[in-house]
C-alpha cells in the first residue's frame, strides 16, 4: 500500500488537496497515481488566473506509458503553478506530496473541501480499484 | 459471411441506406482485364503523354534522381515495409526514419522533426493547427496567410482548419511580389497565433524572412516557415531567421528524389524548435539503448498520439509516408550537403538563363523585379492558356498559368528551369515561344480558313 498522508484530502481521480489555511489549497497527484503512471516525462500546467469548475480537466501529466488528465478537485481560481515540475517532471515521482505539487487554487467554496475523501476513504478507493 | 451476421443477401445488408443514395451499379467501370491487356493499355496511355520538356514548377519540380535512389528504396526490406504496427520489430525502417529526421532537422536548422506527413499542403495545415496550440502568448485562433503561399495549399489549409475554428486572414502582396514588412505595420498589436512565411514564395520570389520573423515574434505570433528543401541548401534555414529563428518549418519533400508521377505520392516534412516539441503532430522516432547498452530505435513521445490520447491527440495523423521518406533519405545521403547546394545553384542559374533568354522575345516581360530562386513570373501579352496549348503541341510544358489564381497580374505565366534543363532545352523553348507569340500577333497565316464573323 502506498503512502496516503492523513493530513490531506483526496479526489477519486487521484489528486490530493492540502488546505494551506490562507484560503488557498495546493493540488498534486498521489503516490499511488504516480506509481501507476510510471516515469514522468512531461507536465502541462494550467495558467495562473484561470477559473476552474469542479472536475474540469486542467493539467496533463505524461509518463513513458501514458498521458493522463488532471481534474480540478474543487471549483476555484488557479493562483500559482509549480514551474519546477515543468523542467523536472521526475519530481512527481520523487516527491508527489512535496516538491512535486502541481498548482495552487483559491476554492470558490471552502466548504467543498469537506466533500473530498479523507486518507482512509481514499485508501479504500485505491484498494477497490486494485481488486 | 452474410450468413454469419444473419443477412440473407447483400441488399439486406445495405437496407439502411436510403434508396436514392444507392449507386445502381458501376456503369462506367469495365470488366476486369488480364495482366497482358492492362499492360498494353498502360503503355498506350504512357506513350500518349509523350516526353515533354518541362518548364513547370509551381510546387512540384523535375529534378535528377540518381538511379541508385530507387534501386535501393525498391529493395524488399524497404519497399514492402509499410510503417509497421509493431514498429520496434523493424529496426532498419526505424533507423532510416531516424536518419531522415536528422537530415531534415539539419536542413531546416530546427531542433526536432517527425517521421513525415502526407504532403506539403496538408503539412502546412498541421503547422497552422500546431501553432494555434503551441502559442502560449496568444489565445487567438487567427493566422496570417499570405497570398504568396501556393493557392492549392491555401485551399487545403482552409479545408482542414475551418471546422476547428481557425480563421485564415489573407495577406496581400506588394508590387515586388512578396510580403512587404511595411505593409504588416497595419496589423501591429493585433492578436494572431501565427504568420506563415513562404520561402521562396509561390512566385519564386524571396521573402524578407528575417524582418518577417522578427515582426511575428514582436507581435506574440509564432513564425511558420514554408520552405523548399532544395532552396534550403543555399538559403538561410528557418531556424536562423531573424533574431530567434522561425518556430516551425514545413514543406513539400517531393524535390528530394521523388518523381513527379502526376502529382503523388509525395511527402511533407515538418520541424520545430524544442519548446514546441510536444505539439508536433505524427510519429517521431528516437534513438535509445537496449538492456545491453546497444543502440536501438523506437517510436517516442507516443503519448501525444491518437492511440493513447484519443480525441486530445495533437493530430489525427498516425502514419507517415515511409517509402517516399526512404527514397528522400537515400537521395540526401547520395547527393550530400555539397551536392544539394550544387543542385540549388544549377536551378537558379538555369532559371536565370531561361528568363534572360525569354525576355529577348518581344512582348515578354518580367512581372516582379525581385530576387528569386528557381521560378519567375512572366507576362506574355497573349492569352496564357492558348499559348501553353500551342507549346504543348510541340511537347513543351511551358509553365503554370497564373490567370485563374491571380487575375490581377494579367496574362501571367510562372516558369521554372531546374538543373535538368540544358542550354539547348532553353533555346528550344524560347524559339517555339517566340514563333507562337509572333504568329499569334500576326493572326492566322491562312486567312481563308478563318470563319466569317457570326457564322459559328
Amino acid at each position: 500500500m502506498s503512502n496516503v498522508p492523513a493530513e490531506l484530502k483526496y479526489a477519486k481521480t487521484h489528486e490530493w488537496v492540502r488546505d494551506e489555511g490562507d484560503g488557498t489549497v495546493t493540488v498534486g497527484i498521489t503516490e499511488h497515481a504516480q506509481d501507476l503512471l510510471g516515469d514522468m516525462v512531461f507536465v502541462e500546467l494550467p495558467e495562473v488566473g484561470v477559473v476552474l469548475a469542479k472536475g474540469q480537466d486542467c493539467a496533463v501529466v505524461e509518463s513513458v506509458k501514458a498521458a493522463s488528465d488532471i481534474y480540478a478537485p474543487l471549483a476555484g481560481e488557479v493562483t500559482a503553478v509549480n514551474e519546477a515540475v515543468s523542467d523536472s517532471p521526475e519530481l512527481l515521482n520523487k516527491e508527489p506530496y512535496g516538491e512535486g505539487w502541481l498548482f495552487r487554487m483559491r476554492p470558490a467554496n471552502a466548504a467543498e473541501l469537506g466533500n473530498l475523501f479523507d486518507a482512509a476513504g481514499y485508501a479504500s478507493v485505491v484498494a477497490e480499484e486494485e481488486n | 459471411m452474410l450468413a454469419a451476421i444473419g443477412a440473407d443477401s447483400i441488399e439486406t445488408l445495405f437496407d439502411e441506406i436510403p434508396a436514392e443514395l444507392l449507386a445502381k451499379g458501376l456503369v462506367d467501370v469495365p470488366d476486369g482485364l488480364n495482366e497482358m491487356a492492362i499492360a498494353r493499355i498502360m503503355h498506350q496511355h504512357a506513350a500518349g503523354d509523350g516526353m515533354p520538356l518541362c518548364f513547370i514548377g509551381a510546387g512540384a519540380y523535375e529534378h535528377h534522381i540518381p538511379a541508385a535512389v530507387w534501386e535501393i528504396a525498391g529493395r524488399g526490406e524497404f519497399y514492402s515495409a509499410y510503417t509497421p504496427y509493431q514498429a520496434e520489430a523493424s529496426q532498419g525502417s526505424l533507423q532510416v526514419l531516424y536518419e531522415y529526421q536528422t537530415m531534415i532537422a539539419s536542413l531546416t536548422g530546427m531542433d526536432a522533426t517527425n517521421a513525415s506527413l502526407y504532403d506539403g499542403a496538408s503539412g502546412l495545415a498541421e503547422a497552422v493547427l500546431m501553432a494555434v496550440r503551441a502559442n502560449r502568448k496568444s489565445k487567438s485562433r487567427r493566422v496570417l496567410m499570405p497570398m504568396t503561399v501556393h493557392p492549392a495549399y491555401r485551399k487545403v489549409v482552409q479545408t482542414l482548419v475551418r471546422n476547428q475554428g481557425v480563421e485564415l486572414v489573407e495577406l496581400d502582396y506588394s508590387g515586388s511580389g512578396n510580403i512587404e514588412p511595411e505593409y504588416l505595420q497595419r496589423y501591429n498589436g493585433e492578436d494572431f497565433a501565427a504568420l506563415v512565411i513562404p520561402q521562396p514564395n509561390f512566385f519564386g520570389v524571396l521573402e524578407e524572412v528575417d524582418a518577417l520573423t522578427d515582426w511575428a515574434h514582436a507581435n506574440n505570433m509564432l513564425a511558420i516557415g514554408l520552405v523548399n528543401p532544395t532552396a534550403l541548401a543555399v538559403l538561410s534555414p528557418p531556424g536562423e531567421w531573424g533574431q530567434h529563428g522561425a518556430d516551425i518549418a514545413v514543406g513539400e519533400g517531393q524535390p528530394l528524389g521523388i518523381p513527379l508521377s502526376s502529382g503523388g505520392p509525395y511527402f511533407g516534412f515538418i520541424a520545430c524548435k524544442q519548446a514546441h516539441l510536444r505539439q508536433l503532430p505524427g510519429r517521431i522516432v528516437g534513438r535509445t539503448v537496449d538492456l545491453d547498452g546497444r543502440t536501438g530505435y523506437t517510436l517516442t513521445l507516443q503519448a501525444r498520439e491518437q492511440h493513447i490520447r484519443r480525441a486530445k491527440a495533437t493530430s489525427n495523423i498516425c502514419s507517415n509516408q515511409g517509402l517516399m521518406v526512404t527514397a528522400a533519405t537515400i537521395y540526401m545521403a547520395l547527393v550530400g550537403v555539397e551536392g544539394l547546394a550544387r543542385v540549388a545553384h544549377a536551378c537558379h542559374a538555369n532559371t536565370h538563363a531561361l528568363v534572360e533568354r525569354l525576355l529577348q522575345i518581344e512582348g515578354v516581360e518580367q512581372v516582379f523585379c525581385s530576387p528569386y530562386f528557381h521560378e519567375v513570373v512572366l507576362r506574355i501579352g497573349q492569352p496564357v492558356a492558348e499559348v501553353l496549348r500551342a507549346l504543348a503541341v510541340q511537347d513543351i510544358l511551358g509553365g503554370y498559368d497564373l490567370t485563374a489564381d491571380y487575375p490581377e497580374l494579367g496574362q501571367a505565366l510562372l516558369v521554372c528551369a531546374t538543373e535538368t534543363r540544358t542550354v539547348d532545352d532553353i533555346e528550344r523553348y524560347a524559339q517555339n515561344l517566340e514563333r507562337i507569340l509572333s504568329r499569334r500577333k500576326e493572326g492566322p497565316i491562312c486567312s481563308k480558313l478563318r470563319p466569317k464573323e457570326g457564322t459559328i
